[in-house]
């Protein structure tokens, strides 16, 4: 009782229960068994039917369909009801594996308000439940921080639940508590429209549940603290301290945000400290580090499993809707054994539902690594027959792990596309022969060209690995004028860039001396900094090697 | 809660509400795209549609919504002979959307327990003469997005597939929707929609009040709520339909031709999709203010919709195309 999350868990729970449609529900993030089962023991106060749903649910499951295992069994059309069509309360275990079409669907489907969601999320630091969902969910819980034993304590009173279920619908509110509300949200940087609504909603709630007919502050700090604190990006008093551009840039940035933020009355410091005071763990420190949450389940790169294309994988029994496609011979081999058995009617095989499998494919996606290289006169000419040499022992190799390479040099005022994206050699050979040296530096430039490139090649499925070749003496800007300062700042202005698109990087520095310019560049591209001085190819290649099977 | 939210009731959004109601216009325009967050009425304003378009008059139960009796394909049974009027279809086309469920595909049912080689169709036929809407368009699948951009582009969709050989009619407006921060669209797909959006939450208190005082009585006190927008509604569904007839007079001069061919060639927009967009979205702007002639104007509030998805990417440009455009538009128009 004492422990205050657990606290809030069970109150946000109730409130839950109280009006589980309005709030849409909640995601319970922490590991299985423990606190997390205690928990889901006790959901009788939550409507009914309640069902579980499976990351990867089809959707016949959903929405309805034809039940092809029943069609087949019984020669008569069968359909199956969808989860939706009955569900009142939809749980969802290891909901950080939903799949983005799922909790796309499941997105629509919520905001009929129809049904809610306990998203048993389970994921490992920066998994996550899918955020269109999660934004349709009121409540965010830490499970973890509750221990087992503690959990025995949460249950609900079905009584007062349903009492205050009938006086929810008559609590009331007033103007000024919602122009309170609003105010907060803006503080605390939370953009959704939805949270501020959910804050209202459980706000109702908790008055209800108190037994009154009207909104009162304490009800405020409660939904403040349970609804907005987790969707907080920012704090007054910490305002996240403006991004440091390097000087002289910032016209381009909307001027009318800052002063419209100090203009507001900041919100009741009771309502605020109850945010702060519920704050998750870690919040502030990932704000600083302005690291945003990727998305899940999407991203291009990774390993795909996939029912249609790609390597194939062993055939599992399974059910063909979706466009699944039906291994026939592992049908036929699974049903082989029974056909003794099964020897009654006529007709040659006979095949049950059971012995359906499907087929599946695993598809990864290609690397591709565009080499980055400064041809300019500041990286000698060995220098540079050593980077030709490293690419062609690499591109050796990668062949047989399958990776792309492309080469862009960077010399003069400008930035060529030597070698467009290839797996040939041959074709690298003959380009790279062509590899002029010489003239000024123009980092912004090549590394401007290896951005577009890797968004070009991301869009054909490949995932862009940069690498970055040089002695990091800039001096030539983006507008082609010999100016150091304005070059370094133009380098890592797209530095940020290529970060934000999230493209992996490695910065090897080929000068006699490490180049502090160059390390701090490569920190901004989040990138490994390997300063390799008179590097002959093979150390360079095995480098190049080492760094990316990190 | 069976209504959805009315669209007259959603707090401003004023660049998303008019090109819905450009498209609604003069359908022709090809699509709205909408990048934004989330929670800013995105999936409002588009479920809010059906309730808020004309009707259509179409054939009882054809698959495709034909318009006349003569227009149900072959295929399709259990088309009657008489028509009837339905809400404008909005069709949601999910992320994980198979192919067969895209396209239409053999009817497995008729198949299996009738042994008939049927179509069942699909998405695209459903959406005919209606909107086709892809939430986090920016992350469909490839395969998917192949198939839109040649359904969009012929406005029939063609199925080669399971001994079939079907075609239909499928001429719908695209509506994406999507969160930036997750992924960017191929410029293919890009280009196909007509206008496009960015839509961002209300930054002041009292925008975001008068959201949460809306949402509050749409929820607590429903009929009432209703009545009100269902009439503000009924009022912009007539201005729609006015404006369709009006669209029909009004033709462009050179004039107005010269401004939009300058303004596209300034802002370097790819292809020559840029200016009859744009001249289609200015005549239906002056169309929906009932105004008598296409003029500066028209041309300079619906530029940003039309173009802003058309410029070439510099990935250094943090103000974003919208900006650029508005640059451009004051250069030339001036």
């Amino acid at each position: 009782m004492d422990n205050p999350a657990l606290s809030r868990c069970r109150l946000a729970l109730t409130l839950l229960a109280i009006a589980p449609f309005a709030l849409g529900g909640a995601c319970l993030r922490g590991r299985a068994g423990g606190a997390r089962d205690i928990v889901l023991r006790d959901l009788g106060a939550f409507p009914a039917p309640q069902h579980r749903l499976p990351p990867d649910a089809s959707d016949a499951r959903l929405f309805g369909g034809l039940d092809l295992a029943a069609t087949l069994s019984s020669g008569q059309v069968a359909h199956s009801a969808g989860v939706l069509a009955t569900a009142r309360t939809l749980i969802l275990p290891m909901a950080e594996r939903i799949t983005p079409g799922l909790a796309g669907r499941l997105s629509g489907a919520l905001d009929d308000g129809t049904f809610c969601v306990l998203a048993l999320d389970e994921g490992v630091d920066e998994e996550a439940l899918h955020p269109a969902l999660a934004d349709r969910l009121a409540f965010s819980l830490d499970l973890d921080e509750i221990r087992a034993t503690e959990a025995q304590a949460l249950s609900f009173d079905l009584d007062s639940v349903a009492a205050a279920q009938t006086l929810f619908s008559r609590v009331t509110v007033q103007p000024d508590q919602i122009l309170e509300l609003a105010t907060l949200t803006l503080t605390l940087g939370i953009s959704s429209l939805r949270a501020p609504h959910f804050a209202l909603t459980c706000a109702r709630a908790h008055a209800a549940f108190l037994g009154r007919d009207h909104v009162t502050q304490d009800d405020l700090i409660a939904a403040a603290e349970l609804t907005l604190a987790h969707r907080a990006t920012q704090l007054p008093e910490t305002d996240p301290p403006p991004p440091p551009p390097p000087e002289g840039d910032d016209e381009e940035t909307p001027p009318d945000e800052t002063p419209e933020n100090e203009d507001l009355d900041l919100p009741d410091d009771m309502l605020l400290d109850a945010v702060k005071a519920a704050l998750p763990a870690g919040l502030l420190e990932r704000l600083a580090s302005g690291a945003a949450r990727s998305a899940t389940g999407s991203g291009s790169g990774a390993r795909t499993k996939s029912n249609r294309r790609g390597r194939p994988l062993p055939a599992r029994p399974g059910r063909p809707d979706q466009g699944k496609r039906i291994d026939v011979v592992s049908t036929l081999r699974a049903a082989a054994p029974w056909q003794k058995l099964r020897e009654k009617g006529d007709g040659p095989v006979r095949v049950w539902p059971s012995d359906i499998h499907i087929k599946h494919y695993e598809q990864t996606s290609d690397r591709l690594l565009i080499f980055t290289v400064d041809a300019s006169g500041s990286a000698a000419i060995a220098r540079l027959a050593e980077a030709k040499g490293a690419i062609e022992l690499l591109l050796s190799e990668a062949y047989a792990r399958r990776d792309h390479v492309a080469l862009i040099a960077f010399r003069g005022t400008d930035a060529d596309v030597l070698l467009p994206p290839t797996r040939s050699l041959v074709q690298t050979k003959r380009r790279l022969a062509a590899l002029p040296g010489g003239g000024g530096t123009p980092l912004a430039h090549g590394l401007e060209a290896a951005l577009t490139l890797s968004l070009t090649a991301r869009g054909r499925g490949l995932t862009p690995t940069l690498v970055l070749l040089t002695d990091g003496r800039a001096n030539i800007d983006r507008q082609g004028q010999v100016d150091r300062p304005q070059a370094a700042t133009d380098a890592q202005t797209i530095a940020r860039a290529i970060r934000g698109q999230g493209i992996d990087a490695l910065v090897i520095d080929t000068g006699n001396r490490p180049e502090p310019a160059l390390s701090s560049l490569s920190q901004t591209l989040n990138a490994t900094y390997l300063p390799l001085p008179r590097a002959d190819a093979r150390r360079l290649s095995a480098a190049v090697s080492d760094a990316l099977d990190q | 809660m069976t209504d959805p939210f009315p669209f007259s009731a959603i707090v401003g959004q004023d660049e998303m509400k008019l090109a819905m109601m450009l498209t609604a216009v003069d359908p022709s325009i090809g699509g709205v795209l909408v990048f934004g967050d989330r929670g800013t009425g995105k999936s409002t304003a588009v479920r809010a549609l059906p309730a808020l378009l004309p009707q259509l008059t179409a054939v009882t139960g054809c698959p495709v919504n034909s318009e006349r009796v003569t227009d149900v394909p072959d295929w399709a049974k259990g088309a009657g002979t008489t028509t009837h009027r339905i809400g404008t279809p909005v069709v949601d086309l999910p992320l994980g959307a198979s192919e067969d469920r895209v396209t239409g595909a053999l009817d497995i049912e008729a198949a299996l327990t009738r042994g008939e080689k049927a179509f069942q169709p699909g998405l695209l036929a459903r959406a005919n003469r209606g909107y086709l809407y892809i939430d986090e368009v920016n992350l469909l699948e490839d395969h998917i997005v192949d198939l839109l951009l040649d359904v969009a582009q012929s406005g029939e969709n063609v199925v080669e597939r399971d001994g079939l050989s079907i075609r239909h009619p499928a001429r719908f407006v695209l509506v994406g929707s999507g969160n930036p921060e997750e992924g960017e669209l191929r410029p293919q797909l890009l280009d196909r929609f007509g206008l496009s959006v960015e839509v961002a939450s209300p930054k002041t208190v009292d925008d975001r009040v008068e959201v949460m005082k809306r949402r509050h009585a749409y929820e607590s006190d429903h009929a009432a709520f209703m009545l009100r927008w269902q009439a503000e509604d009924a009022a912009v569904r007539e201005r729609i339909v006015t404006a369709r007839e009006t669209l029909k007079t009004l033709d462009a001069t050179d004039e107005v031709l010269q401004d939009i061919a300058e303004l596209c060639l300034k802002l370097g927009a790819d292809g020559l999709r840029g200016e009859l967009t744009l001249l289609k979205a200015a005549r239906a702007y002056a169309a929906y203010r009932n105004d008598t002639a296409i003029g500066r104007t028209h041309i300079r509030e619906t530029a940003t919709l039309a173009l802003r998805h058309r410029l070439r990417r510099d990935p250094l440009d943090e103000a974003g195309s919208g900006a650029r455009v508005a640059r451009v538009l004051s250069d030339t128009l001036a």
